[in-house]
């Protein structure tokens, strides 16, 4: 099924879902209301977001040099730095060190980039044991599904259905307690950390100045994963970067607190290499692959490269109205909400993509949650521009000019509302069945009729 | 002042009580209107679904009627945002850009420019019902009419304000409405539920557009609420 079709079968599925659109809506009013109370501690909201946005901007438009500052930084302390073009270098990339380490289990922290890349896949074929350390992705990886929302991997399942699912997977006691289940998944886990190889990580921003990855979380998995394991492999999009430590002052906070409503994660924690002489832990080796995976056609794109500021918050997918009723499932895209419509088109091409931009009110609550500005809806329409210059639909194009011929016509516009009220006769007739030219809106809407008197009638009359 | 009245083509054929009682409000108050005959439509739903170039077919002619006006006032958000915000961009680089921007700088979306321009709140209507207010997302999001609306209301007599729980999109969206039903069906349900738990009679709104997808929904569930424009809300007195 074409992604298109398959967006639209699955979003009327998931629309009739009375269950999931509760559920999400209470996950997200929690959400809702701590996110706003973490932000009302800033002074300047406003302020702090154009300034966050000012960060990612100098360090989106300067990234061939802050890119070699950050590689430099962190050659310079032993870490081998790889580059890669694209997803399938960036596979080959990790499994080679993986090969070359003969190791047998990676345990993982959370990275979208790997769902990008579907790297648990790729190890998989190659008989590696991956896991998931973070709760959220644990969980999902147990259900055999990608993450349902870039920050809650798994927001979409009741306690219940986790404590269904770790009893048939993991044999433990039913449970309804979260901190039980807790405890269930992380007795795996530490096993997991123990016996693993290879640590594996993403990373949330990548500071040129000091050559170190910033990686944000709550569970100290990320932790665990980056200091037990002897190697350390960590793959990030070129966009990560920003100039300075002191930006991070600033973006650290902020991501918690559009992504997850706490003033700042659990744990922040930076890594600029392997273990130094003299220090007492972290891995004998570090591994930083940088993934372009068509990033710089990003860049490429004045209008949209701003889109490159994002910083994986999800902030644009809790206030979504589209994605809270259909689910992050349904996009079928490693990046789903606002920011996977906008980009997925320039990283998996626009033809088959557009979909996703023209699903949109374009009501605008994603790029006023925006951390980092990005003109979210405007770009949706950019989207929608660019795909029917490339390859119009006919129907369309024939539509849209002679609307245009007839709306700028006053008397044929004048005949054509005659035209209307004669047709809106006949109109009951079919109103709400398959026959009815109006069926997309009257199946579920009743729409209003023609006014006896129209406005400009009206005020010509009067006139 | 002479105000030039936009009337958006399903405001003219659905809502004329809108833009009448706009005029009624604005003449009230001792301006002169005006409504020229030749424009119909602001161009959006080409614009919206990506094709610029008949888009701006139609915009040319709003752009060249409205060259001389000196106010322009929209009874609708969504328009008012085309106009105000879209067609710079819709104009960059080419030879409308600069007529473009001068009319983005006298367009007015109607509650703004009672409150803004005018500096009137009061308008000595009166409104016996208990109302909630829908704010259409273009009007809130690219025009900034967030408290205008809000308070043209408190001074309406005997009518009592409800504000819904969250601020959401009534899932219209143009021809989004009409290429994926099933959303926008789903997200005006959300709408409706919201509207319905603060027990009002009608919702309020000052984008008819808003309102025409909230009340088809509402009468095809069967339910007794009711839609109405601000400037109904304010020509009632």
């Amino acid at each position: 099924m074409k992604p298109a079709q398959q967006f639209k079968t699955q979003a009327t599925v998931m629309t009739h879902d009375l269950h999931h659109r509760e559920l999400i809506h209470t996950a997200l009013s929690k959400y809702e209301a701590v996110r706003d109370q973490s932000k009302a501690a800033y002074q300047d909201w406003q302020a702090a977001r154009q300034a966050a946005a000012e960060a990612k901007w100098e360090a989106v438009n300067h990234l061939d040099e802050y890119l070699v500052e950050f590689s430099n930084k962190l050659e310079a302390r032993g870490t081998k730095v790889h580059w890669a073009s694209t997803g399938l270098q960036a596979k080959e990339i990790i499994l080679g060190i993986i090969r070359e380490k003969k190791a047998r289990s990676i345990v993982k922290s959370k990275a979208m980039t790997s769902e990008e890349i579907h790297l648990n896949e790729a190890l998989a074929e190659e008989g590696f044991e991956v896991v998931e350390s973070d709760l959220g992705e644990f969980i999902v990886q147990l259900r055999k599904e990608p993450p349902y929302h870039i920050v809650f991997p798994a927001m979409h399942l009741t306690r219940g259905e986790i404590s269904e699912l770790f009893a048939r997977e993991l044999g433990s006691a039913p449970t309804q307690s979260p901190e039980e289940l807790t405890m269930i998944a992380r007795r795996v886990l530490r096993q997991k950390y123990i016996r693993a190889d290879i640590g594996f990580t993403g990373a949330n921003f990548a500071v040129a100045e000091t050559g170190m990855i910033s990686i944000t979380e709550n569970e100290g998995n990320a932790r665990l994963t980056a200091a037990l394991p002897k190697v350390m492999i960590s793959l990030l999009g070129i966009e990560k970067v920003v100039p300075r430590l002191e930006d991070l002052a600033l973006l650290l906070p902020m991501l918690s607190t559009i992504g997850t409503g706490q003033p700042l994660t659990c744990y922040n924690s930076f890594y600029g290499g392997p273990r130094q002489p003299g220090e007492p832990d972290g891995p004998d080796e570090f591994h930083v692959v940088l993934l372009d995976n068509r990033r710089t056609e990003l860049l490429a794109d004045g209008e949209q490269r701003d889109a490159l500021h994002c910083i994986r918050c999800g902030g644009c997918l809790n206030v979504c109205p589209i994605f809270r009723n259909v689910g992050g499932h349904t996009y079928h895209t490693t990046y789903s909400g606002p920011i996977g419509s906008v980009i997925t088109p320039h990283l998996r091409g626009l033809q088959e993509w557009k979909h996703l931009s023209f699903a949109s009110s374009l009501c605008g609550a994603c790029t006023e949650t925006c951390p980092v500005k990005i003109n979210l809806h405007h770009h949706l329409l950019h989207n929608r521009r660019n795909a029917a210059r490339q390859k119009p639909s006919m129907f369309e194009k024939v539509a849209f000019k002679l609307f245009a011929f007839v709306i700028n016509r006053p008397s044929l516009y004048r005949s054509s509302k005659r035209a209307g009220r004669l047709l809106q006769i006949f109109h009951p007739l079919v109103k709400g069945t398959r026959f009815d030219p109006a069926y997309a809106w009257t199946k579920t809407r009743d729409l209003p009729p023609i006014a006896r008197q129209t406005f400009k009638e009206y005020w010509r009359q009067r006139s | 002042m002479t105000i030039t009245l936009f009337v958006p083509c399903f405001v003219d054929l659905m809502f004329p009580n809108v833009a009448i009682s706009m005029v009624r409000i604005l003449e009230r108050l001792g301006h002169k209107v005006e409504c020229p005959g030749e424009i119909a439509c602001c161009g959006q739903p080409a614009y919206n679904s990506g094709y610029w170039d008949e888009a701006r077919t139609v915009a040319v002619k709003v752009l060249e009627h409205l060259e001389g006006s000196e106010a322009i006032v929209i009874g609708s958000g969504s328009c008012g945002a085309m106009l105000h915000v879209f067609y710079a961009e819709l104009f960059a680089a080419t030879a409308y850009e600069r007529q473009a921007k001068a009319l983005a700088k006298k367009c007015y979306e109607f509650s703004d420019f009672l409150v803004t321009k005018l500096g009137v709140t009061d308008l000595g209507a009166r409104f016996p019902a208990k109302v909630t207010f829908h704010d259409g997302c273009h009007g809130l999001r690219e025009l900034g009419a967030f408290k205008q609306p809000r308070q043209l209301l408190s001074n309406v007599k005997e009518l009592e304000l409800v504000e819904m729980g969250e601020q959401v999109c009534c899932g219209f969206g143009g021809t989004f409405a009409a290429k994926f039903p099933m959303i926008s069906t789903a997200m005006g349900e959300v709408k409706c539920s919201l509207a319905q738990k603060t027990g009002a009679e009608y919702i309020v709104s000052n984008d008819s557009s808003c309102l025409m997808h909230i009340q088809g929904l509402l009468t095809r569930q069967g339910s007794r609420m009711k839609t109405i424009h601000l400037a109904e809300v304010l020509a009632n007195g």
